[in-house]
């Protein structure tokens, strides 16, 4: 029993930063209605700008938000050099930027820093909290912790913020949100800058104790699609749930699939979470909570 | 119930009385009638093209090296496959990410039916099309009932899903190490090595070139021929306007999941011939990096046509060789795995990177928009527009 209690702790944290990563998806496509592609490389990229700052004297938490800061510009920087040029064009397009993008960005991570395994540098590393006969990493509680934060935060924004509810309104319908008087091109900069924060952060839980840092988590993050298709592309709430539910999935199946059906092979954990979501869409082509959309002739 | 009208027998358009005139008929470019518009080969050019591309066809080999004959190859493989995924996302409008899986599915075909069952070339190759066909017909369905990147990402759950049979049915595919792909065969006679089964004096490059170019011929004919007939119109139609295309009477599921059974053939028959050239294949070389490797080589040559498809290919794989050959020469790039500085290898992907976004940017129609802006320039010269 405490296994299993373990496996779904470690399962409830995993969702949470592809919760955080599936949020990045959601923002940008809910503004721009664009699936950002380099998300998972916009949050490589921020894990190792926190290395980096961490590896000066700065402290931990101040390399986290100089991090932070640094990659809201470079999502700014990103919207405003490139996907700017790109407003009117076909989706199929702007999609195919960010994924030209996302090579670009792994590639000069990796040219960087380099292949080798590096650890992150986190202050907590490898503390254990006792519970049951094993205890359970520092790390998943952190990040538990610290994605409910943000994720409540995020809700505020979007209720109670004029940014915020300027961003929803952009998303509902660019035009009238023009007639009204709102900026629609700096609500794709703010949304692109946002994720781009959301990101680093996303990038410190993602590669803290146990796992590291190296060039391929770009890939462990396009795990993080499925969470965002489960919940639907154009809502947050469900992009949180879709990323618990993920977690879940992926971790129990890990722990469970080699002794309950090992002639699934290796690593089914990996094809698992996919198959769940091609699943959800053949029976809901929007995702749980995304908004239908209506063809009007 | 439906009623059936009487249908007025086909009006064949009066010929202009220009047509009469012979030597203006045979002018590249003078359309008389509906059937100089749908012609495959128009006027004196076109034909000249067709006979100057024979002639290459036997005369390539023969002058042009290894090195250069193996990106021909490498090209000739992937403009099949380039073209097949032309008319699913440039015709249709349908994106995929998934048409690495498709190469894969074929090239593991093709090895057991070829390697373990023994079958010649002019079975396993048709058979791995088809076999890429059935399932692409499965995961038509999907199209239809999906809507632009919903689809996409579908069909990069494909890939993944793809990579986890390809790893773990070991009995076919030969897990992780791989598994070995047949040359094309028929009765002894070996297109990959003309040399020991005709006695000519070819190398395994030149053989594999005379063997796989009228393929690829043969696939780019058959997609133009698809793009300029009734299913291309209705792809188009779709890509278009869906619902417009439906009101006039186009049958959105039918041709939809049409797109996605040619493009899968393509890709699949595309992997079988990539397995037997490359003797190996492994999962890896299926994975996500493969089928935007397709993409980028239709937005590089073009979206929207057949011919783009192949210079697109030709682009995508000649460019990291070329920087291969020119790394020595580089700064801050080193050649061995162990050194420090860039390696090749990170440098060619950082390039492919920058090149989809360029491209995009500022090419969209990709080098088929380069050259009919030139043929413009140069018809309508000196009168620029």
């Amino acid at each position: 029993m405490s296994d299993f209690l373990q496996l779904v702790i470690q399962g409830v944290a995993l969702g949470s930063v592809y919760a955080l990563i599936a949020l990045g998806f959601v923002i940008v496509y809910k503004s721009t209605e664009v699936i950002n592609f380099a998300q998972g490389e916009l949050v490589l990229l921020g894990a190792y700008l926190v290395y980096a700052l961490n590896q000066t004297a700065l402290p931990f938490p101040a390399s986290v938000a100089l991090a932070v800061a640094i990659m809201a510009g470079v999502g700014w920087g990103i919207e405003r050099t490139i996907l700017r040029r790109m407003v009117g064009k076909p989706t199929f397009a702007v999609v195919m930027i960010t994924i030209g993008l996302a090579i670009m960005i792994r590639q000069l991570v990796s040219a960087v820093w380099g292949f080798d395994d590096r650890l992150l540098g986190e202050p907590w590393a490898a503390a254990r909290i006792p519970l049951g006969d094993l205890g359970i990493n520092v790390t998943s509680v952190i990040t538990i912790a610290a994605a409910s934060v943000i994720l409540a935060l995020f809700f505020v924004f979007f209720r109670f913020t004029r940014a915020g509810v300027g961003m929803r309104a952009t998303a509902l319908d660019q035009e009238a949100a023009l007639a009204v008087g709102i900026p629609v091109h700096s609500v794709f900069a703010q949304a692109w800058m946002i994720a781009g924060a959301i990101a680093a952060i996303a990038g410190v839980f993602l590669t803290a104790f146990p796992a590291t840092l190296h060039p391929a988590v770009g890939f462990t993050a396009l795990r993080a699609f499925p969470a965002a298709i489960l919940g639907g592309l154009d809502s947050p709430g469900g992009a949180v749930l879709g990323g618990v539910v993920v977690g879940l999935v992926e971790v129990l199946v890990q722990g469970y699939q080699p002794q309950v059906a090992p002639w699934l092979g290796n690593n089914f954990h990996v094809a698992a979470t996919y198959l769940l979501m091609i699943g959800v869409l053949v029976v809901r082509p929007y995702g749980l909570f995304g908004t239908r959309e209506v063809e009007r002739v | 119930m439906t009623l059936q009208l009487p249908r007025p027998a086909p009006r064949r358009s009066a010929p202009s009385p220009l047509a009469t005139l012979p030597l203006l008929r045979r002018i590249d470019g003078l359309r008389t009638g509906y059937a100089d518009e749908l012609a495959l080969f128009r006027g004196v050019g076109g034909w000249t093209i067709v006979a100057g591309l024979a002639l290459l066809y036997l005369a390539t080999p023969l002058v042009v090296d290894d090195f250069w004959l193996s990106v021909m190859n490498f090209t000739a493989i992937a403009g099949i496959a380039a073209i097949g995924l032309n008319l699913l996302t440039g015709f249709t409008g349908q994106v995929s990410l998934g048409h690495g899986f498709f190469l894969g599915l074929g090239a593991y075909t093709a090895g057991y039916l070829g390697g373990d069952l023994h079958l010649p070339v002019l079975v396993w190759l048709p058979a791995a099309g088809l076999v890429g066909a059935l399932v692409g017909l499965l995961a038509g369905p999907f199209a239809l009932r999906l809507r632009g990147l919903y689809l996409a990402i579908v069909t990069l759950g494909l890939v993944f899903v793809g990579e986890h049979l390809f790893l773990n049915l070991r009995q076919i595919t030969g897990g992780p190490q791989g598994r070995v792909v047949p040359s094309p065969l028929i009765d002894g006679l070996n297109f990959a090595d003309l040399h020991s089964s005709l006695g000519l004096p070819l190398s395994r490059e030149q053989s594999f070139f005379l063997f796989v170019f009228p393929i690829l011929a043969l696939a780019a004919i058959a997609a133009k021929n698809i793009a300029r007939s009734r299913p291309g119109r209705a792809f188009q139609a779709i890509r278009d306007r869906e619902i417009a295309a439906a009101i006039i009477g186009v049958d959105r599921a039918r041709y939809k999941v049409a797109a996605f059974v040619v493009s899968s053939f393509y890709a699949a028959a595309a992997g079988a011939l990539y397995g037997s050239y490359l003797r190996h294949i492994t999962p890896g070389q299926f994975d996500l990096l493969s089928s935007i490797q397709f993409v980028a080589m239709i937005i590089v040559g073009g979206v929207g046509t057949v011919y783009g498809s192949i210079a697109g290919a030709f682009f995508v794989v000649l460019v990291p060789r070329v920087v291969e050959g020119l790394s020595p020469a580089i700064p801050f790039v080193s050649h061995s795995a162990g050194g420090s500085g860039v390696s090749v290898f990170v440098l060619n992907q950082l390039l492919f990177g920058v090149l989809i976004v360029l491209f995009l940017v500022f090419e969209p129609l990709g080098l088929a928009g380069i050259w009919a802006r030139l043929r413009t320039y140069v018809r309508t010269w000196p009168f620029s527009y």
